[in-house]
Formats: structure tokens, C-alpha cells, sequence
């Protein structure tokens, strides 16, 4: 039982620092390139416009795909190691 | 045969797939009614999911948005589409995990009480009413637009046919019925969206069209673009805003309340296993990212094509557009899409220089100088979606398709609606709260009787809609984002958390944001008895009513955290049920209790 309860807390550990990395990218991707970063990436053209531009229109709807699927994938290979799987 | 005959077919033949759906489909339990059986397989679910959430307002309106706000307006872009990310990490799977049936299930279970059960049901209810309201008036100007009924006819009609499959189907009718209608309007919306782009650019891909080269005068589309609009004083469509901090929480409000909107969370109970919810969240965003990602495209060439379609000389232009300005096009010689629209009012033309050519400029600008007068051309931006394959020549049935694509965006998000409503009263209400010793069979009835109580009242205000019409997404999103995704997270995330503190963390966050919207929009949104106008200056840190949802949210996290920690700790069954829903072992023996 304390092994199970130990076990089950380690997975949570890892989930939780997996949600963190990819909020951190969620993020920047969005708030950061999208808005805030947007003057600095500003040198960068774009077919006619910015990086930033396209950050906001494109770039980070994209990113949003890979991080729910590498999430899942991520989370996948975790329930399997700690045996907690369905 | 001409464009209503055309018109009548599509539509007609996609209502009868929806009630064949629905007649193939129908509940035959209450799990069967609340979610689908619990055996949808995740890429349906996904694409269900995706026809739940894109709306008459992401069909019709967003386009539109971004047609007239250019960068400004890519809040919504991004705020519709990354709650997806917070919903499928923070959310859904050990919301699955849990495996009952409705949001408050969860509330108040979690919470071991009936009053936090009560505030999520009420928040639920007023979240999804107001939200409903928009789906009405919606296809009602789909149904008068394109069939030539009054908009009380179209309501009537639209109301009639969610009835019919929603009542009988539950979630499991409206699970496959919204398949069926995410094929319809992202069909709809992707055909006059590829036509358009070659056309301006000969990229037939619309995302990437987006960021080519305009064919008829060799500059960048974006580039001739921001040269049109600023030659005619508006503001540039790429132009960065001032206010970041308002944009940032404004994006942060959009996406808190998407994932914690009770109509998508309830899609999430319908897949079989903890890992299918993640999975599903995926195909969700990647569905409705194909709509998404065309929209940016759709609304900067349809603002393109309206500019040059009143200047035609500003098409081809490479740096004359002083030159170019002068001679827009005589009202006489307006294309027939033009004549079209001015039937329905939401173009209106007024030639207040009296030299029978469109003057169309933004008014803040004074062209004296040019011998205008005002602005004399008004284009409602709902427009450009729906007349996109008139202005591109396509034939009528692409036309008879994108008024089956609006009506099916309307009818799904109504009909998730209507289902996450009536199983809050069903469920929550009458089976948990009033009567625990109701039959599987009385709250099957329960739940039917009060999916038709739902549609009634959705359908009057949709004839009547209320003078705050235009103001429901400010507060189903503040509702949703403020007072029912902070409980829902700390329910999962903390194994302190009490009743109390989230008790008094939903109610400020719910107060403080109806408090903010009220002070700006009108106190019940009765116009008039706002405290301080609607202005930037007046807004607290320049944060837009808005874009208050992100700052209730914040709100409630505090309060809770802070009444929690001096109240005492959940008891110990509470504390294992919250560490049971974090690992998905033991999912699929979940019960219906």
C-alpha cells in the first residue's frame, strides 16, 4: 500500500513537470512571440509582414497541435512505467 | 433550377441526415442521454468536440473580426484554440477519470457539498443560456438569408429540428449528428476559402496564400493589403496594438473560459478510457484548426477584395494610391452580390457628396481635400463569410452549401448546449439535490422534459433577444473562466482545497467579474445605468470589461487558497478521491452511481 502510494505520487511529480514545460511553451509561444516579444521579432519578415504577426494568426495554433499530442504521448509512456495505465 | 431551389436542397438534405442520425442513434439509458454510452472513439469525439465549439459566431462572425481588426483581433485566434491546451492538460483527463456525468457532478462531489454543487449549476445554467441565445439569432439569419423566411420562421424551423434529435438522441444523437455537421461546415467553409486564394494569389492553400505574393500587382498580400487600407485612412491590418496588457489578458480571459465551458468539458465524459480524452483533445484542436487556420486568410483577402472591388484602380497599383482613391466605382455600376446584401440592410450605401461613386474611408480621417464628405458605404462584417462566394463568382451551389454550413454550426453548438442545460437540471438538480430516488426511466424523462424546456426558452429569446445580446460573450466566457475552471483545477491540483474556500473562491471570482462588466456595460446590461462609460480611460489599468475574466479568475484562486488555509482540511475520503482521479488506473470499472 505505501509502495502503491509512493508510486502513484512520483507519476503525479512527473505529470505536473510535464504540464509545466509545456505551459512554458504554450505560453511563449502565445503570449510571448504573439504579443509581448512581437516589436523584437519584428526584423523578421514574413511574406509581408513580421514573425510576430504570423505568431499570433498561425504560428501559435500550430504549436497548441504539438503540445496536446506530445502531451498524450508523453502521458502514455508514464502511465505505462508506473503501471498506472488503463 | 435556380439559387433558392439550390439553396432548399442543401439544407433540406442536411436536415434529413441529422434525423436519420438521429433516429439510428437514439438513448436508450441515462448514460446513453448524458454521454453517448461512454464508447465514442476519440477522432469522432475530436470532431464532434470541434463542431460543439465553433459556432455561428466562429462560422459567421470571426472572419468578419479579423477583416476589421486585423492583428488586433487575433485574440480570438489564439484564445479559442489554446484553452484546448489548459482543457486536455488540466482538465478533462481526470475529469474522465472521475467518469460521471455533468460538471456539477463533479463540484459537488469534490467538494462534499450541495451549496458549491448549486453555484456550479447556476453559473452552468447562465453560461450556456446566454451563449444559446447567439446560436438562435444565428441561424435565424442564415435561415432568412438564403430560404427566404422570416427570421421568426427561421428560429422556429432551427428550434424544431434540434427537438427533434436532441430530445430523442440525447448525446448520443447529438454526438453523431455533430460529426455530420462538422463535415458540412468545414466543407462549406474550405471551398469559396481555396477559390478565393487562387484567385488573389494562385496559392490554392488559403493559410499559405495568406503570406504570398498578390498576383495582379507582385506585393506581398499582407504588404498591398496594409497599403489599401492606410491610402483610405484606416489603420494598418498588420499594425501592432498599444495596449499589450489588455490584449494578454483579454487572450488569457478567452482561453480559462473555453476550458471551462460545461458543453465542451461533457464531451470529454464520452470517450472510453483516461488516455482517449488526451488523445481527443488533440483531434479536436487539429479540427478545428482547419477552420482556424483558413479564417486569417478568409477575412484579410475578403477585406482585400471588398477595398478593391469600391476601388478597382487600387487593385493593380504598386504605389499610386493617392491617385487611385479618386475613383471609386459609380453606385451604378456596384456588382450584384452588392445588390444582393443592400436587400438585407447589412449593406448600406448613403451618397452624401452626391457624386453617385462609394466613398469608403474611415471617417476619423478628413479627406476634404479629396471633395468628401463622410464615409458613405457601411458593411456589417457578418457578411463576408456568407457573400465570400458571390464576390468570387462561384456557382450556386457552393452558395446553397455555406447556408448548410452556417445553419449545421448554429444547430451543433446549440444542441451541446441545450444537452449540458438539461442534464445540470436532470441530473444535478432533480436526481443529486431534490428527488435521489428517481428511476433510470423518470430521469430519462426528467432530462427529455427539460431539453424541450430548454429549447423553448432558448427559442423565445432568441425572437426576443435581450437588449445584452451582443454582450454574452463577455459573460459566458467571464462566468465560465472566473467561477468554474479555477474550482475545477484546484479540485484536481490540490488535495487541501475545502469546501469553503472553494465555495468563496467561485463567488468572488463570479461577483468581482459581473461587478467590473456591470460598472462598464450596464448594471444587468440594462443600457444606460452603467456607472463609468465604456472608455479605455476608465477602465482600472486600461483592462477592458472584457478581459476581466482572466483577472476574476485570478481572484478566485486567491480567495480560495486564502479561506482554505484557515479552514479545516477536507476529510480523508475526500483527499483518496482526489488522488484517484490523478492516475487513470481503475477508469473503466468507474460506476454510474
Amino acid at each position: 500500500m505505501a509502495d502503491d502510494k509512493s508510486n502513484a505520487a512520483e507519476y503525479w511529480k512527473a505529470n505536473v513537470r510535464l504540464i509545466f514545460g509545456c505551459l512554458v511553451v504554450w505560453a511563449f509561444v502565445s503570449y510571448g512571440c504573439a504579443i509581448l516579444f512581437r516589436p523584437i521579432l519584428a526584423g523578421i519578415p514574413v511574406g509581408g509582414t513580421d514573425l510576430g504577426f504570423w505568431f499570433a494568426q498561425q504560428g501559435s495554433i500550430l504549436t497548441f497541435i504539438v503540445l496536446i499530442f506530445f502531451y498524450a504521448w508523453r502521458m502514455n509512456k508514464l502511465d505505462a512505467k508506473f503501471g498506472l495505465g488503463e | 433550377m435556380s439559387q433558392f431551389a439550390i439553396n432548399l436542397l442543401f439544407v433540406g438534405a442536411s436536415f434529413a441526415l441529422y434525423i436519420g442520425i438521429a433516429i439510428w442513434a437514439r438513448a436508450g439509458s441515462t448514460k446513453d442521454f448524458y454521454v453517448a454510452g461512454g464508447g465514442v472513439h476519440p477522432i469522432t469525439n475530436g470532431m464532434a468536440t470541434a463542431a460543439d465549439w465553433m459556432s455561428a459566431a466562429s462560422f459567421i462572425s470571426m472572419a468578419g473580426l479579423l477583416a476589421s481588426g486585423g492583428y488586433a483581433n487575433s485574440t480570438f485566434l489564439m484564445g479559442w484554440t489554446g484553452g484546448f491546451v489548459i482543457l486536455a492538460m488540466l482538465l478533462a483527463p481526470y475529469l474522465r477519470k472521475f467518469g460521471k456525468f455533468t460538471v456539477p457532478d463533479f463540484i459537488g462531489d469534490r467538494f462534499y457539498s450541495n451549496t458549491a454543487r448549486f453555484v456550479a449549476i447556476v453559473c452552468l445554467i447562465i453560461a450556456s443560456v446566454t451563449y444559446v441565445i447567439g446560436q438562435m439569432t444565428g441561424a435565424g439569419v442564415a435561415f432568412s438569408r438564403f430560404l427566404e423566411v422570416s427570421n421568426t420562421w427561421g428560429i422556429w424551423l432551427a428550434a424544431l429540428i434540434v427537438f427533434l434529435y436532441a430530445v430523442f438522441g440525447g448525446m448520443k444523437g447529438i454526438t453523431y449528428t455533430q460529426v455530420a455537421q462538422y463535415i458540412v461546415l468545414i466543407v462549406a467553409y474550405t471551398i469559396p476559402a481555396v477559390f478565393i486564394a487562387f484567385q488573389l494569389t494562385g496559392n490554392p492553400i488559403p493559410m499559405f496564400g495568406m503570406f504570398s505574393t498578390h498576383t495582379e500587382s507582385g506585393v506581398p498580400l499582407l504588404q498591398k493589403l496594409d497599403d489599401v487600407v492606410s491610402a483610405l485612412g484606416f489603420q494598418d491590418y498588420t499594425a501592432d496594438v498599444d495596449n499589450k496588457l489588455n490584449m494578454v489578458l483579454f487572450t488569457l480571459s478567452l482561453m480559462v473560459g473555453t476550458a471551462g465551458l460545461p458543453h465542451v468539458i461533457i464531451r470529454f465524459f464520452t470517450v472510453p478510457k483516461v488516455s482517449d480524452a488526451r488523445w481527443s483533445a488533440g483531434w479536436a484542436l487539429v479540427f478545428i484548426a482547419l477552420l482556424y487556420l483558413t479564417a486569417p486568410a478568409v477575412g484579410s483577402m475578403a477585406r482585400l477584395n471588398l477595398m478593391t472591388t469600391v476601388y478597382p484602380e487600387m487593385a493593380g497599383q504598386v504605389e499610386n494610391y493617392e491617385e487611385a482613391a479618386q475613383t471609386p466605382i459609380l453606385y451604378e455600376d456596384r456588382p450584384g452580390w452588392f445588390r444582393t446584401w443592400e436587400d438585407t440592410g447589412l449593406i448600406t450605401f448613403n451618397d452624401l457628396n452626391n457624386d453617385g461613386r462609394i466613398q469608403f474611408y474611415n471617417d476619423a480621417a478628413d479627406y476634404a481635400d479629396r471633395g468628401w464628405e463622410g464615409n458613405e458605404l457601411t458593411v456589417n462584417n457578418d457578411i463576408l463569410v456568407l457573400a465570400n462566394p458571390e464576390i468570387a463568382n462561384l456557382p450556386g451551389w457552393v452558395i446553397g452549401l455555406i447556408a448548410a454550413g452556417g445553419i449545421a454550426a448554429a444547430l451543433s453548438t446549440a444542441a451541446g448546449l441545450l444537452l449540458a442545460i438539461s442534464s445540470a437540471i436532470s441530473h444535478d438538480l432533480i436526481k443529486t439535490m431534490i428527488n435521489p430516488r428517481i428511476s433510470e426511466k423518470g430521469e430519462m424523462l426528467a432530462a427529455r422534459i427539460s431539453m424541450g424546456g430548454a429549447i423553448l426558452l432558448a427559442t423565445y429569446l432568441g425572437l426576443n433577444p435581450p437588449g445584452f445580446a451582443a454582450q454574452t460573450v463577455a459573460l459566458a466566457f467571464g462566468i465560465a473562466g472566473a467561477s468554474l475552471f479555477p474550482a475545477l483545477m484546484m479540485g484536481i491540483f490540490s488535495t487541501r482545497m475545502n469546501n469553503v474556500g472553494a465555495i468563496a473562491g467561485m463567488l468572488s471570482g463570479l461577483i468581482c467579474t459581473l461587478l467590473y462588466i456591470f460598472t462598464y456595460l450596464g448594471w444587468f446590461f440594462i443600457p444606460g445605468t452603467n456607472t463609468l462609460a465604456n472608455t479605455p480611460d476608465n477602465w482600472i489599468m486600461g483592462i477592458s470589461p472584457l478581459s476581466f475574466g482572466a483577472v476574476g479568475a485570478m481572484i478566485n484562486f486567491i480567495v480560495a487558497f486564502a479561506v482554505s488555509s484557515v479552514t479545516a482540511r477536507p476529510p480523508q475520503e475526500i483527499r483518496e478521491l482526489v488522488e484517484s482521479v490523478r492516475y487513470p488506473k481503475g477508469a473503466g470499472v468507474a460506476i454510474d452511481h
